[in-house]
């Protein structure tokens, strides 16, 4: 079996007195998609959250590559590797499609201390935030203000943001909630396609019980913050842990 | 070429890029153009803040800093002038070294409030800046054998560059206007004086040139991205404190530069002219009445309100003579009343130009 390219010890994270994450130990490989379920609350963004560095953990590890990152920022996890979209749109509003893009490019390229050369006159970065819009069919879209853009077009840029990153692990939380079914296969098929590169590693925030079968290699679940299952699809479907957890769910978070 | 040296930056409307021509003839000209001591006076302050309110623009523009210390560091520019102008004679030499050394305190000094509070939330870092402007203001005055105090300090600048210098005449030049009088350019003497202006005016050019090449690099859209979502900044792998205290540092030295430049013009540095919270207020006003984040709102603020305050009272002088005979109207406009004027002028620029006078310019565009 490969190593663990990104692992969690006794990871928690306590809120007042509420323990969002509760001592999750585990671990992330190379070429491996693994989705994360659990219903509403169960602590998946946060657990994401402290994986990527937008929060601290109240106790325990962040492993990457066996270096523990857990003190880092998140600007350096990033540049270490690790790929954080997010559940909430969370863009540039105001700058067009293709600066948000051009601005992922940018950080990967290691460009952002550069003074007093021309954003524009960057032919390596023009070329590869091109690709990437084509990636993500938003060519026509690319001098469009990102808060003109409907939500669909709002989350398939979130996607490009990370394509442009070329992350070594990519964390997607819940990449197709709200999208109209026109637009939610266009993201599943980027997934699906990144997920073919066996040297990356995919965590998946997603509640479409289809979309998990169609796409994962693993499925953990959290509940409560707590790890509750572990294993390989089918079998963590067929669970009594998940038939209850997800029997009680009414509708997607937002 | 032309549009290289504005690094690309479009003015991106046809008004404005004709106002902005115009200012820049204006100033190129003005020793020419215009009479009288006070106009060229007014045009070497227009200049030194245009460099001042763009550098502000920086911070609160385009990264979204609120700082109330940028006087400060003008002032450390401006002081920087005065005091090696006094120590170490009436040289270029001091000069050069005066404003390098006032441009290492002002980077210093950024530095250290940066680190100690950028970290933080945004409102501690504004409140950190107002308590070092007023901490500075008082130092200023207190040690006042170094700083002269209230009182300031005069000093020599090189004779090449003050009125006693003469370099000969501009020879007369009539334009026949056709119909009308003749236009009648040239005449003066080319004095130190004008030298001195041009000195301020290449380095302002110079220095808003730069400006506008920094705001249109990577390392300028780093700033807009965490102006705009600072969290997401963070999140695709920006290390935004480094940034923000980067981009203080590089907008404190500018604004020294600035300082530097108006104590060799001035001939005379004091907390009033350099350092006081009014002319903070006066930076503030400039920038929203231009428009924010724009460089160019810098310079149209710089410039409309500069003309105003000087030339308002001129003018309400002028239309309350001319009303003498009707009780209110002539009232409202005794020239004692002119800051209440630049006050309504101000609140209705900002109701019906809530993006700065460029950001209105360049929405009428399409
Ligand atoms: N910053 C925070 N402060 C306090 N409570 C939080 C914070 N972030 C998340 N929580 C709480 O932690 C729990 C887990 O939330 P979250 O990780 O968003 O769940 P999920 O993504 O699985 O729906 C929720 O009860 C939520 O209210
Ligand atoms: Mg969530």
């Amino acid at each position: 079996m490969a190593e663990m390219v990104l692992e969690t010890r006794d990871l928690t994270v306590r809120f007042g007195g509420h323990v969002a994450v509760n001592g999750v130990s585990t671990g992330f490989r190379r070429g491996e998609l693994t989705a994360i379920v659990g219903p509403n609350g169960a602590g998946k963004t946060t657990f994401f959250n402290l994986i990527s560095g937008q929060i601290a953990a109240t106790r325990g590890r962040v492993l990457l590559g066996g270096a523990d990152i857990s003190r880092k920022s998140a600007a350096d996890r990033t540049r270490l590797g690790i790929g954080r979209g997010f559940q909430m749109t969370n863009l540039f509003p105001d700058l067009s499609v293709y600066e948000n893009v051009r601005l992922a490019v940018q950080a990967q390229q290691r460009k952002g201390g550069r003074i007093l050369r021309l954003a524009e006159a960057d032919d390596k970065m023009r070329d590869r935030t091109v690709a990437v819009l084509d990636r993500v069919q938003m060519g026509p879209e690319a001098a469009k203000p990102v808060s003109t853009l409907s939500h669909g077009d709002q989350r398939k840029l979130e996607v490009a943001m990370l394509i442009a990153l070329d992350p070594a692990i990519y964390m997607f939380d819940e990449p197709t909630a709200g999208m109209s079914p026109d637009d939610a296969p266009v993201v599943l098929d980027l997934i699906a396609a990144l997920a073919q590169d066996r040297r990356k590693c995919i965590l998946l925030v997603e509640h479409k019980m289809d979309v998990i079968g169609a796409l994962a290699d693993r499925i953990i679940v959290l509940h409560n913050g707590t790890l509750v299952a572990d294993g390989d699809p089918a079998a963590v479907m067929a669970s009594d842990i998940v038939q209850e957890a997800y029997m009680g769910r009414r509708r997607a978070d937002v | 070429m032309i549009l290289k040296l504005l690094s690309g930056d479009r003015p991106g409307s046809v008004l404005l890029s004709l106002i902005l021509l115009a200012i820049l003839v204006a100033l190129a000209g003005a020793p020419f153009l215009f009479d009288g001591t006070r106009a060229l006076d007014t045009a070497a302050r227009i200049c030194v803040f245009i460099v001042l309110v763009a550098s502000y623009d920086l911070l609160l523009g385009y990264t979204g800093i609120v700082s109330f210390a940028h006087t400060i560091f003008f002032g450390f520019g401006a002081y920087g002038v005065a005091l090696s102008a006094l120590h170490l004679g009436r040289g270029f030499d001091a000069l050069i070294v005066g404003a390098g050394a006032g441009a290492l305190a002002a980077a210093a000094l950024a530095a250290v409030i940066g680190l100690f509070s950028l970290r933080v939330r945004a409102i501690f870092f504004a409140m950190i800046t107002l308590a070092v402007a007023s901490a500075v203001a008082v130092l200023v005055s207190q040690l006042s054998a170094l700083t002269g105090g209230e009182d300031g300090l005069t000093y020599l600048i090189p004779k090449a560059l003050t009125a006693a210098a003469r370099y000969g005449e501009i020879p007369t030049v009539t334009l026949p206007w056709p119909g009308a009088d003749p236009l009648t350019l040239g005449g003066q003497r080319i004095t130190g004086k004008i030298v001195n202006y041009y000195v301020i005016f290449s380095g302002a050019l110079i220095l808003i040139l730069f400006l506008l090449r920094v705001v249109n690099s990577p390392f300028g859209r780093v700033l807009q991205a965490i102006r705009e979502n600072d969290f997401r900044a963070e999140a695709i792998g920006y290390r935004v404190v480094s940034y923000r205290i980067a981009v203080t540092v590089l907008s404190a030295v500018v604004a020294s530069l600035a300082g530097a430049l108006f104590a060799i013009w001035l001939r005379y540095v004091g907390p009033d002219t350099v350092l006081s919270f009014e002319i903070m207020i006066d930076i503030l006003l400039m920038v929203v009445i231009g428009g924010m984040g724009t460089i160019y709102g810098a310079v149209i603020g710089a410039v409309v309100l500069l003309l105003a305050q000087n030339y308002l009272k001129d003018l309400m002088e002028t239309a309350a003579a001319g009303l003498g005979d009707i009780p209110l109207a002539a009232d409202l406009l005794n020239p004692d009343r002119w800051l209440l004027w630049l006050g309504v002028l101000f609140v209705l620029s900002v109701y019906f130009f809530p993006a700065g006078i460029v950001g209105r310019l360049r929405r009428s565009r399409t």
